[in-house]
């Protein structure tokens, strides 16, 4: 007679990015309590720009530079989180795991909670001067003249894993891949090895689907008359019970709304995928070109035939850099021939601001399924939209140049034509990126446990 | 070959956009088994690169996901540098997945009872 197999690992995701719902959590951790188990609960709350933010907030303030909601995320379910020892894994840390983390150790001694054991990982951050060769390398005269804000290597799930086989209960983390979050617990528990290329590739495409949070269960679905999803108002986070060679089901809290569906499942699952064959990260190269989904029951969807192929030997970096200023403006024209009065008045911008390329959307007519080069609203012959906001965006490196463009919008009040009101103009800063790779040798990584404090 | 009708391709299909930098993901998902050979014929690379014409993509490459009825299409170089360059107020380009489902395609009159939404 053979065992019955382990309970499975229960993970729950409570954010899919920086500025997700802050009552997310609270019926994650209700649904894993009561289910029992091992269980985790990850926050993923770092894209693409949301790095380079922290570290201009990290500038300004040494304590400053994590996700500026980890305390209303965190808080609501940290209490009930340890008690029930579920563990909890994040790069809410963003450009400040440290200072996270000694938040997370100030929170929990205010609650009056025994002192949690928090990891926090490193080696991610290739922002200061000794990593400017490494860039350097790999960037080449890219990197000339650039004014950098940040530059982070996609660190894999191997630091989260030590960490938390070193004990920890709350692993804070930078710049990790987002399906590492769900890796990392899952190697831990079950306890592969790094080079188990199929058990990882699974427990990737777990962490995968739940990675966004909400829009694999029925956020960001919603197609009145073709998708419909019952109570998206209160959209519920999901679950995924994964097994022990990684194969999973991803459902999710109970008693939200939401549904967790073969068709979300599948956009989900090719969310932000290129070649389905290779899908890379820093663990392992996941293989879902014969990936099957199956319902098994409500709100219960079931992957399996995903394979992995070895990790790659490069890191992705990406660098962020000062990029100049936007300057932005809109104005609003209604009633009978408002579209012909916002193009004039798109004509006229174009005729007082030559030096800057002006993007023209007319909202309510074409915006933003034009290209920035006007090429498709060329192309579109002036129709009779009763109710459009011109709107104009301009980029420039030099802020005087970029300042004309507000004042112009806003000159529209008397200067432009009839009827025209509404006007809201901004000027931003602007931060761009560039990526490389770099060999993953050159980026050593690490957790330490945060010290105690009495 | 049986009399086909003309509709969107979002009465056959759905989808979801993703971007990373200057490239977005576009999947093609059909509604019933039985559509999915009218994708694979009809939204082919050459078909979605001349939607996205004004996009100017650099590549489109058409991956093909038959346990799941699905296509990915990848389109390089469409997003006017990405998240952090656009002047789009949709820099993500999010919206890019209702443009190609709104391609014109032909169904065979039988498989008209797969297709969704109202008639």
């Amino acid at each position: 007679m053979t065992p019955s197999p382990p309970s499975p690992l229960l993970i729950g995701c409570a954010a899919g990015f920086s500025g997700d719902r802050v009552d997310a959590a609270g019926p994650v951790v209700d649904t894993l309590i009561a289910r029992g188990g091992p269980a985790f609960l990850i926050f993923e709350t770092l894209a693409e720009r949301t790095l380079a933010l922290a570290q201009l907030r990290r500038r300004a303030d040494p304590d400053a530079g994590f996700e500026p909601l980890l305390d209303d995320m965190l808080r609501p379910v940290l209490a009930r989180c340890l008690a029930h020892k579920i563990r909890i894994v994040s790069n809410f840390g963003a450009a400040n795991p440290l200072a996270a983390a000694r938040h997370i150790q100030a929170m929990a001694a205010g609650m009056g909670l025994p002192a949690p054991r928090i990891a926090v990982v490193a080696g991610d951050d290739l922002s200061g001067a000794q990593h400017e060769p490494l860039l350097r390398a790999q960037l080449g005269a890219a990197m000339d003249g650039i004014r950098k804000v940040s530059a982070n290597a996609y660190i894999g799930a191997e630091a989260i894993a030590a960490a938390l086989d070193a004990g920890a209960q709350i692993v804070v983390a930078g710049r990790v891949a987002d399906p590492s979050l769900t890796v990392g617990p899952a190697m831990s528990h079950f306890g592969w090895r790094a080079d188990d290329w199929d058990r990882l590739a699974r427990a990737t495409m777990a962490g995968h689907l739940l990675e966004c949070g909400a829009q694999v269960c029925g956020g960001y679905f919603a197609d009145p008359g073709y998708k419909e999803v019952p109570d998206l108002h209160a959209v519920g986070y999901p679950i995924a019970e994964i097994d022990s060679d990684g194969h999973c089901v991803i459902g999710k809290a109970a008693r939200t709304g939401g549904v967790v569906s073969l068709a979300g499942v599948k956009e989900q699952l090719l969310y932000e995928v290129h070649d389905p064959a290779a899908y890379l990260t820093p663990d392992v190269v996941a293989d879902i070109s014969a990936a099957q989904l199956s319902q098994a029951g409500p709100d219960r969807v079931a992957l399996s035939g995903v394979r992995g192929h070895a990790r790659p030997a490069s890191l992705k970096v990406n660098v962020c850099h000062e990029g100049g200023w936007l300057a932005e403006g809109e104005i609003s024209y209604a009633g009978p021939r408002a579209e012909a009065r916002a193009r004039l008045a798109a004509e006229v911008l174009r005729r007082r601001l030559p030096g800057l390329a002006l993007r023209v959307d007319l909202i309510g007519a074409l915006s933003i399924m034009g290209d920035d080069a006007g090429r498709l609203l060329a192309h579109t012959p002036a129709g009779d939209a009763r109710d459009v906001r011109l709107r104009v965006a301009a980029t420039h490196s030099d802020r005087a140049q970029a300042e004309r463009l507000p004042r112009e919008v806003t000159a529209l009040y008397c200067c432009g034509p009839a009827g025209g009101g509404g006007v809201r103009t901004s000027l931003t800063p602007r931060l761009n990126t560039l990526s490389c790779l770099v060999p993953r040798e050159a980026v050593p990584l690490r957790f330490e446990m945060l010290e105690g404090v009495q | 070959m049986s009399a086909g009708i003309t509709v969107p391709l979002y009465r056959a299909a759905h989808g979801r956009t993703g971007d990373k930098g200057n490239r977005s993901n576009i999947s093609v998902i059909a509604w019933h088994p039985d559509l999915y050979p009218v994708l694979l014929a009809q939204v082919t690379e050459a078909v979605v690169a001349r939607h996205f014409a004004h996009r100017r993509p650099a590549r489109v490459q058409r991956f093909e996901l038959p346990q799941l009825a699905a296509l990915n299409f990848v389109l390089d170089e469409v997003l006017d540098g990405g998240v952090n360059d656009a002047l789009n107020l949709d820099t993500h380009g999010k919206a890019l997945s209702f443009w190609l489902l709104d391609l014109p395609i032909e169904i065979p009159a039988a498989l008209a009872p797969l297709l969704a939404g109202p008639s």
